[in-house]
């Protein structure tokens, strides 16, 4: 197992094009993604656990495994529960220290301002930012 | 295309030819813009009003006596007197031109609303309305003291008259409420509204910045005292709309902005206002704006509102008989007297994804709560998906829409 964040990430750029840059077949794609997400607990749709900056609701939660970083999410909406299950598949299992570091050059490569609008982009920045914040947190724990 | 010539007496083709924005590829797919509540799209004369008043005589008004600025003035209040008559006011000084519906119904809650509305009276809104004809009576209840009461809205997203009768008493001030529905689409019976109002002694504001552009309007034959409304909403340009009010209450109202234009005589001691309208446009005006503006109310003249409104009532129906079959869809605000606005949700999927992948299909439609928060609490809801019809659209751009709209719920479901 292990690949790395950087090696995730290319993967995804490679799935995405196949689709070609329609954006009907992407959209489909990525609710796809959104529907083989792990069940999210229902207890844990708390208002703490909403990602602040989202037009759409987004759930998150992390757990520590090791020294590897877990996380879980869900959305209200099918779109936004598959972009954040791209970053779920990216972050899950990663040490905290290289999800800190990390560069995330995908969203870029695979045209995501053109298929989720501004708005939208300023949601997936804060559930990145929010991935890092956990990973922070967890990367004091450990050194404590 | 059979289906879109010369139906109703417009032929729709010719009419698309006048807006150059319909005709681009959006996400590999033609457009077909259904966000026309939101805004509606300029014809070409509007466009060209404006690219001629800044190349040939853009100058500031009203003040200068050079050929330019009589040239801008006699535009600028030719609009006036077009405006005037689309609405038929008495007289076009009863025409004052603001930013917007907004900005309109916030000068009459900071004029009328500061001076008549006191401790203890009533203002009565409906729960059909756009946060512009809820929030500025707010500010005004909180400033004053006055309480703000709200006429129910019925299942099938009418108001409720009869409640609205027992609301109404010597307490009630004002009643404030949109001609059409920005959300669903309802027409509202303002006449009998407004006829009620008076009998209490209220004086009656009308929202219509969804109406404008559809319905016939007579302000005289309503006898409503106030009708604000949006260029933009009008196949004109955005930033300018106007507030129509009767004579006696805009003389008896206060200035609302202070500054240029407004004034008769300034001195420290004493400033001395102007005459309606100019009393209410403090500063530079948005000129070339409202000069456009008298395109846009020409074109719908022009292709005739009754014509425009026979097409876009077509269209509402054969949209909603072919949305009715996707399964778990279902219509929010279903009167039969509606603009042709179509609100849905469908069971189990957020309006997001549905405006999402419709713009995916190069579909433009609005989702969310679009501005009535209060309204989409009535029916329990987040928000809806709203296609919204204009004089332009077709029923080719209809079948794209419910055929995109199958294919997510059977992807969805
Ligand atoms: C019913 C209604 N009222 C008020 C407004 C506000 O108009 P504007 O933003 O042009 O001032 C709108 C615009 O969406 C509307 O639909």
């Amino acid at each position: 197992m292990s690949q790395s964040i950087k090696e995730v990430q290319e993967e995804i750029i490679e799935e995405f094009g196949i689709l070609d840059g329609d954006m009907e077949m992407t959209n489909f794609y990525v609710m796809e993604l959104g529907q083989k997400l792990p069940e999210f607990n229902e207890e844990n749709k708390t208002e703490e656990n909403i990602v602040k900056g989202c037009q759409s609701k987004v759930w998150l939660t992390a757990e520590l495994n090791g020294d590897r970083i877990n996380y879980q999410a869900d959305s209200n909406t099918a779109i936004t529960k598959g972009l954040v299950s791209l970053l779920v598949r990216i972050f899950s299992g990663q040490k905290a220290d290289d999800i800190i570091e990390s560069e995330l050059f995908f969203p870029q490569k695979i045209g995501m301002e053109r298929f989720i609008g501004t708005q939208r982009s300023n949601g997936f920045g804060a559930m990145i930012k929010q991935m890092k914040l956990y990973a922070l947190a967890y990367k004091s724990k450990i050194e404590l | 295309m059979a289906d879109v010539s010369n139906i109703n007496g417009i032929n729709v083709e010719a009419i698309r030819t006048q807006f150059p924005v319909l005709d681009q590829m959006v996400n590999g797919k033609p457009l077909a813009y259904f966000d026309n509540a939101a805004t509606n799209q300029k014809p070409t004369s509007v466009i060209k009003a404006l690219e001629q008043y800044y190349e040939g005589y853009n100058a500031n008004i009203h003040r200068g006596i050079h050929t330019l600025a009589e040239k801008a003035t006699k535009a600028f209040e030719d609009t006036r007197t077009t405006l005037g008559k689309f609405i038929n006011a008495a007289e076009p000084e009863e025409i004052i031109f603001t930013k917007g519906t907004t900005e309109s119904i916030n000068l009459v809650a900071a004029t009328f609303g500061r001076k008549f509305i006191s401790n203890g009276d009533e203002i009565i809104i409906s729960g059909l309305e756009h946060h512009s004809n809820i929030v500025p009576w707010q500010l005004v209840a909180e400033e004053n003291g006055a309480k703000i009461r709200v006429i129910d809205v019925l299942d099938n997203g009418t108001l409720d008259i009869r409640q609205f009768k027992s609301l109404l008493s010597s307490k009630t001030k004002l009643v404030a409420v949109n001609h059409a529905s920005n959300s669903l689409g309802t027409i509202n019976p303002i006449d009998e509204i407004i006829a009620l109002a008076h009998e209490v002694g209220a004086k009656v504001l009308i929202d219509g910045a969804q109406a404008t552009a559809h319905l016939d309007i007579d302000v005289q034959a309503l006898d409503c005292d106030f009708y604000a409304l949006s260029a933009h909403k009008c196949y004109g340009p955005t930033g300018t709309g106007a507030l129509y009010g009767k004579r006696e209450l805009l003389e008896a109202m206060p200035p609302y902005q202070g500054g240029g234009e407004m004034i008769k005589d300034v001195s420290f001691e004493k400033t001395t206002y102007n005459d309606i309208p100019y009393k209410f446009e403090a500063g530079t005006p948005n000129i070339g704006d409202v000069i456009a503006f008298k395109s846009a109310l020409d074109f719908i003249t022009e292709v005739g509102k009754s014509n425009i409104a026979a097409h876009e009532n077509d269209l509402l129906q054969y949209a909603r008989e072919k949305a009715l079959q996707i399964p778990g869809l279902r219509i929010i605000g279903d009167s039969d007297n509606k603009l042709s606005v179509l609100s849905f949700i469908v069971e189990g999927i957020h309006p997001f994804d549905i405006g999402q992948m419709l713009d995916a299909s190069g579909i433009a439609v609005r989702t969310g709560h679009h501005c009535t928060q209060p309204l989409m609490e009535r029916f329990k809801i987040e928000g809806t998906v709203r296609a919204s019809f204009a004089v332009y659209n077709t029923k080719v751009e209809i079948d794209r829409m419910i055929e995109s709209l199958h294919r997510i719920v059977k992807f969805l479901k």
